[in-house]
């Protein structure tokens, strides 16, 4: 929700200027009531405060209205609120609000709360999560590199962590169809770890609540919340039982505002909170400037045959399927109890529309070497993510007033490593640091994004800012300048590669492909959406709102299916996305939000931006335990 | 009036379930746990009846590992009072164990009514309520698609699913209810009861002390998925149906025959 589309600037007294009842002005902010000197502590406050989706009833809306003496006389249009407590929310009050129960997120709390014993002192801390428990929307690779978690949690050996195969082998292969070539692997992961990282993050979060951090899982912070100098104060929750039209069902709970002298977002990849942050403070312009660029990871987690299992095995892919001028690649990582994670990584800014990821995933598993692996055994889980891949060149800015950005919702996985917890965690441990100073010592939180420049996080994504970039000429010319820029340069280049065009304008048009003919899943090796979505535990409650938005309900009619055949139906690895035939003529959109898989894709890849992903009533979604 | 409420911790109803390699049981490890659907059912009705002012307190109870307690966290979080975690370690407790524990419990609490889920959707038994009934030698409203209380006559009147449709059962108080699916819808429980629920303290007791002796009557010898269900044959001639019929198919199910 844009502010720049809010009516009318933040400090004027609407009483004085009395809005049209009749205008219907869909995108409002909300304020914060007490802390205005002019609201009084009951009754009618003097600032708009509208929390209203764009779709929701105008019957839930005239229900919260009328509880406000002053909206009476306002607005009969209903879709401005008047209000003492914020439309009548519950506000509860931390030192710091921290959305997203991730990597990052914990680690950021964890942070806290050891500065606070170390200064005996206390902070309270708040961690929200959208998953129904934590873990539950975690999804990753992954190999893990402890040097965070080293400087965060010292003898994580001693207590107990799910990190427990070191990496035994590192194997790098060139795939065509029938072939695979080994190649010397770019990669050196001597000292890392093949974990589930879902697992991890639930222990971090037994060791978050042991120092005292409050975690609550299955509340999805969905807004903003602004004072009125624009300064974050905190977010507040979704309301809970509202029915698919806007009605409110019989278990209707209103939301409830965390407010936070210091809001941390750490939401992963393309947090929809993050995004509206950054939009609205420009953030990108100031930090390093470029785009964000991104890539859909589409995972399994398999059991397979005893002899077949080597703990510890960490194998990379490129080449087939994909072809030159697609960048991505697959893995396949051992992990313990006959256990593997075999996934295929495929960048955004693909060009041809008619690619469909989650397939181009089932042929991977086709491929003589894979299959040969894959063959006795059973799929435990499946699962879908985007992850950023702009780098160094994408990093935006990550402090706002009131808070600050950390994790994957920045940005900051080193792409040629593949790995992105281990800064995600330190970048929240900086965060932790500088908001505890802030609010312990009276600094500002600007020292985030300084201590971030001097850190070894700035240095490692420095080193490797143009390998990715390189790509954008195509496959082998990327790998000729990795080889280079890996034995040779080592980053020391006095040049950064800019990246090519945004994700979602990097769709070539539709009728300069053909499209792809997929074969069909055989049940054993590869499989169909549903079976495979059965798999990822998804569920959500069926009776809400569509959490996906159409800016513009009729671009996919117009647009999205004449000129790219509808992209959304193929690369959205759920399948939410489905032109059904229509009554009148032709075909018409049909979003299965149920299906979702939080991956975000559609948010990123859809060519005109119109899709916006905001997040469903809190405790749905997929339901991650291994991945 | 007090009500005691049975609760159960199972795996969450939207999770792929798997046998374990060994066939001993099904993998609960590194798998999401929550409250059995049909006893949310049973403590929101709880809930309900007490907001009526026909009861007094509402008593969550479970039986079950040290992690239980998480479950009861959620009971007190949705609005139960107190909460009773009576800990049998951590091997599964068969219905007939825990019947007996809750005839102990409800010795000492003296509640008007015991509301406990159908079943449980771990293992179907859809036991526990009956037999508590029966060791109480109290009445018992099972499968409860509506339940009507009236404190002065202290009378449940109980509408239940039965396999021909509906029934009404008038039950004297102190009764056994068994909740079904359509009698209500649980509520959310709010961040901020949540967080009060926390401080709460979880009274824990043991079957020792309940004087309730556990010991399992029935042991689990193997646990196997459901055979895969074959595809179907189009079957293209009645002379095909006829040799097939002869000696290949035990059942079978004629659909389409061309």
């Amino acid at each position: 929700m844009h502010r720049l589309l809010c009516f009318f600037p933040s400090k004027s007294n609407p009483l004085k200027n009395p809005i049209s009842p009749f205008r219907n002005l869909p995108i409002f902010r909300t304020e914060n009531p007490t802390r205005s000197p002019l609201r009084p502590a009951t009754g009618f406050g003097l600032h708009p405060s509208v929390p209203t989706p764009p779709n929701r009833s105008p019957l839930s809306r005239f229900h919260l209205v009328s509880t406000n003496l002053s909206s009476l006389i306002h607005s009969t249009g209903g879709t401005r609120r008047f209000s003492g407590e914020s439309g009548g929310r519950e506000a509860l009050h931390y030192d710091v609000v921290i959305v997203g129960a991730g990597p990052a997120g914990l680690s950021a709390a964890i942070r806290l709360k050891q500065l606070c014993r170390a200064r005996n002192t206390d902070l309270s801390v708040c961690v929200l999560e959208k998953g129904s428990e934590v873990g539950a929307h975690i999804i990753s690779g992954n190999v893990f590199e402890p040097r965070a978690l080293d400087e965060l949690i010292p003898c994580w050996r001693d207590e107990g962590a799910p990190i427990e195969v070191p990496v035994s082998h590192d194997k790098f292969w060139l795939l065509t169809e029938n072939r695979a070539l080994s190649l010397p692997s770019p990669f050196d992961n001597k000292g890392n770890y093949v974990i589930s990282l879902s697992q991890l993050v639930r222990w971090m979060a037994t060791k978050a609540e042991e120092l005292g951090v409050e975690i609550y899982p299955g509340f999805a912070a969905s807004e903003i919340l602004y004072d009125e100098d624009d300064k974050v104060v905190g977010v507040a929750t979704n309301d809970m039982g509202v029915a698919k039209d806007g009605s409110k069902k019989e278990t209707f709970q209103r939301g409830v505002e965390l407010k936070g002298h210091i809001t941390l977002l750490a939401e992963g990849c393309r947090g929809s909170l993050s995004e509206k942050i950054i939009r609205d403070y420009k953030l990108r312009d100031k930090g390093q400037g470029q785009h964000q660029t991104y890539a859909i990871g589409i995972k399994e987690v398999w059991e397979i045959e005893e002899g077949k299992h080597v703990p510890g095995t960490v194998l990379h892919t490129v080449g087939w399927p994909l072809d030159m001028k697609t960048y991505g690649g697959s893995f396949l990582y051992h992990m313990n109890n006959r256990q593997i994670s075999i996934g295929l990584v495929i960048a955004l800014n693909y060009r041809n529309p008619y690619l469909s990821p989650f397939d181009e995933f089932q042929k991977l598993k086709h491929h003589p070497a894979i299959k040969s692996l894959l063959e006795g055994g059973s799929v435990l889980q499946y699962g879908a993510r985007t992850l950023n891949e702009g780098g160094f060149q994408s990093i935006p800015n990550p402090v706002f007033p009131g808070g600050a950005i950390i994790g994957c919702s920045a940005g900051y996985i080193n792409v040629p490593k593949i790995k992105g917890t281990h800064t995600a965690m330190k970048s929240g441990m900086l965060a932790a640091e500088a908001a505890f100073n802030v609010l312990d010592g009276g600094a500002q939180m600007e020292m985030y994004w300084d201590s971030l420049k001097r850190s070894w996080i700035w240095e490692e994504l420095y080193r490797s800012r143009n390998y990715r970039p390189a790509f954008e000429y195509g496959l082998i010319p990327g790998l000729a300048f990795s080889a280079l820029e890996r034995y040779v340069f080592r980053g020391r280049l006095p040049l950064t590669l800019k990246h090519g065009k945004p994700d979602h304008e990097a769709t070539d048009i539709a009728g300069v492909h053909t499209p792809i003919q997929y074969p069909r899943p055989d049940g054993r090796v590869s499989f169909d959406v549903p079976t495979s979505l059965y798999r990822s535990n998804t569920n959500h409650e069926h009776d809400q709102p569509a959490h996906l938005r159409l800016r513009d309900p009729t671009i996919p009619e117009r647009v999205n299916l004449p000129l790219y055949a509808g992209p959304e139906s193929r690369y959205c690895p759920a399948r939410v996305y489905e032109y059904v035939p229509d009554e009148k003529h032709g075909m018409k959109l049909h979003i299965n939000a149920q299906n979702c898989l939080h991956c975000k894709a559609c948010d990123v890849k859809d060519p005109k931006q119109n899709i916006e992903w905001t997040v469903p009533e809190g405790g749905g979604g997929p339901g991650y335990t291994i991945t | 009036m007090k009500i005691l409420v049975a609760v159960k911790r199972v795996i969450d109803y939207a999770v792929k379930v798997r046998v374990k390699p060994n066939k001993s049981g099904v993998e609960t490890s590194n798998v999401k746990m929550s409250m059995n659907p049909f006893c949310e059912i049973a403590l929101e009705e709880a809930l309900r009846i007490r907001e009526s002012g026909a009861a007094k307190e509402v008593v969550a109870v479970t039986v079950g590992p040290a992690q239980c307690a998480d479950t009861l966290r959620t009971a007190l979080a949705m609005g139960a009072d107190r909460a009773v975690h009576v800990d049998a370690g951590a091997a599964p407790v068969l219905p007939l164990s825990v019947a007996k524990i809750l005839r102990a419990l409800v010795q000492v609490e003296q509640p008007g009514l015991l509301i406990l889920g159908k079943q449980a959707i771990d293992d179907d038994c859809n036991q526990t309520g009956q037999m508590v009934a029966g060791l109480l030698k109290w009445p018992q409203g099972t499968f409860a698609s509506k339940v009507v209380l009236d404190k002065e006559k202290q009378v449940a009147t109980v509408e239940r699913e039965v396999d021909g449709g509906l029934e009404t059962l008038c039950l004297d108080l102190p009764a056994v209810i068994t909740t079904d699916l359509r009698l209500n819808q649980p509520r959310y429980a709010t961040l901020p009861n949540i967080m009060k629920a926390k401080s709460k303290v979880i009274k824990k007791v043991t079957p020792e002390e309940l004087n309730v002796e556990i010991k399992s009557d029935l042991e689990v010898v193997q646990v196997t998925e459901p055979p895969k269900r074959k595809a179907g044959v189009i079957i293209s001639s009645v002379d095909e149906l006829i040799d097939k019929l002869k000696n290949e198919v035990v059942s079978c199910n004629i659909l389409n025959c061309k």
